[in-house]
């Protein structure tokens, strides 16, 4: 019971950081840079895909034994579509203001590599409690990327955190930083920052076991 | 239970390989499962989502007409304003809702409309006074500009201002601190087409509505009963 526990935990820690779908694997560009341009956008954007990436894991998990080989991409792609779909109709009606904001990209979801890689290297071929908790550990991985994207552009490009203004009059904002570039830039920075860190442990390791007894 | 049994195990790869019956019959499926779920979903969610809409219509017509206490809907037949029941949500006859203040007496004649925008159609509404032939307000109820730069449309305030008396038809852009005269509009710096848009915007919606306002603003009630 315990390994099973563990075995769990590991598999919904490893997304936020390790694993992280964004930072390390780099999957799931296109809203990790179109709609991180403020905090809100990204928070909604990442719960969306959280929603998604859960209830598609959870489904071709079930249907692993059931769906032949050859039709299972497009058999995937149909769930994730469907999921898609749902969230848009539901963000509408629930919160038509932040479906206004995220526009075409709710629909976008559906080719977010990220989802269709988890379904196809991870959900597939693990059991239904470990799929949901890669899915949740993935899924929140990627909330907690975008959301220092677009904490990180919606400081600097709109002087505002969660639409709270955070500087005075006298702070001129850095415009470039809500345009796509800044997305490019804040995101190139951060990746620099993850293999930073990441080469520095691997040095670290090796000094450790290099070291004479 | 059966998933527990699993555990760990790869899915299988079977050697021999599925009929094409098999692979059809799971395509199948999955579109019609899928069909039935989106189906359902879509009706379950328009009412909610057309009565989103229609608040938010109803939102921007009190801040477009500001004094507004209530508005009735009329419609256009044969070059002239009729007075129509309440447009429901979802329809597609295109209205416009003449505003009344607490004195029952005309503020302004609230105008939707819509136009290419940058990256797809803005639809807006415009508070027209028709007595004093300016617009009076302007909101954008649908857009998807882009964020930051073209949603100055509806975020930038200094835009905004624009439409607090302006003269019209006839509406000329000009660049930002330019402003001359009462029918010119200051574009965003940055956002021009954007800007554009909402001027064509504001002039086709005016030509399409204004000669059946001039020509029944005569028998436009000043006393409203309802409201």
């Amino acid at each position: 019971m315990k390994e099973k526990e563990s075995s769990m935990a590991q598999e919904f820690v490893k997304g936020l950081w390790k694993e992280n779908p964004v930072f390390v694997m780099v999957l799931g560009m296109c809203p990790a840079l179109a709609v991180s341009n403020t905090a809100i956008n990204s928070l909604a954007m990442g719960s969306a895909t959280l929603f998604v990436l859960f209830f598609s894991s959870m489904l071709v998990s079930l249907l692993r034994k059931i769906i032949p080989q050859q039709v299972r991409i497009t058999t995937y792609i149909v769930i994730i579509a469907t999921f898609v779909t749902l969230v848009d109709f539901l963000l509408a009606a629930l919160v038509p203001e932040i479906h206004k904001e995220l526009g075409a990209f709710i629909a976008l979801i559906v080719v977010n590599c990220m989802i269709l890689g988890r379904a196809e290297a991870f959900a597939a071929k693990n059991p239904l409690r470990l799929a949901l908790a890669d899915a949740l550990g993935m899924g929140f991985g990627f909330t907690f990327a975008l959301l220092c994207v677009g904490a990180i552009r919606e400081i600097l490009g709109n002087g505002s955190l969660f639409t709270i203004p955070l500087f005075g009059a006298g702070f001129e904002p850095w415009v470039v930083m809500i345009l796509p570039p800044g997305g490019f830039l804040t995101l190139g920075f951060m990746l620099l920052f993850f293999n930073w860190l990441e080469q520095r442990r691997k040095r670290q390791l090796a000094a450790l076991s290099s070291t004479p007894h | 239970m059966k998933e527990q049994a699993d555990m760990g195990n790869a899915p299988e790869s079977s050697n021999s390989e599925p009929g094409s019956a098999k692979l059809i019959l799971t395509l199948g499926l999955a579109g019609f499962f899928s069909g039935i779920v989106l189906v359902g979903a879509y009706f379950i969610t328009l009412p909610i989502i057309q009565q989103n809409k229609a608040a938010a219509q109803e939102r921007a017509i009190y801040k477009v007409l500001p004094g507004c206490s209530g508005f009735e809907t009329y419609i256009q037949e044969a070059g002239k304003l009729k007075k129509a029941a309440a447009v429901t949500a979802g329809s597609k006859v295109p209205a416009v809702f003449v505003g009344y203040n607490q004195e029952q007496h005309l503020v302004g004649i609230a105008i939707p409309a819509q136009e290419i925008g940058f990256q797809d159609v803005i639809v807006g509404l415009i508070g027209y006074d028709p007595v004093k032939k300016t617009i009076i307000g302007f909101e954008v109820l649908e857009s998807k500009e882009t964020p930051g730069l073209g949603d100055k449309i509806f975020k930038d305030a200094d835009f905004r201002n624009n439409f607090t008396a302006l003269e019209a038809p006839g509406i000329v852009v000009v660049k930002k601190g330019e402003k001359t005269k009462p029918n010119e509009v200051e574009a965003i710096t940055g956002a021009t087409i954007s800007s554009k848009a909402v001027v064509r915007l504001l002039n086709n919606g005016l030509d399409q509505w204004l000669p059946a306002i001039e020509a029944s603003l005569p028998d436009i009630p000043n006393q409203s009963k309802q409201q």
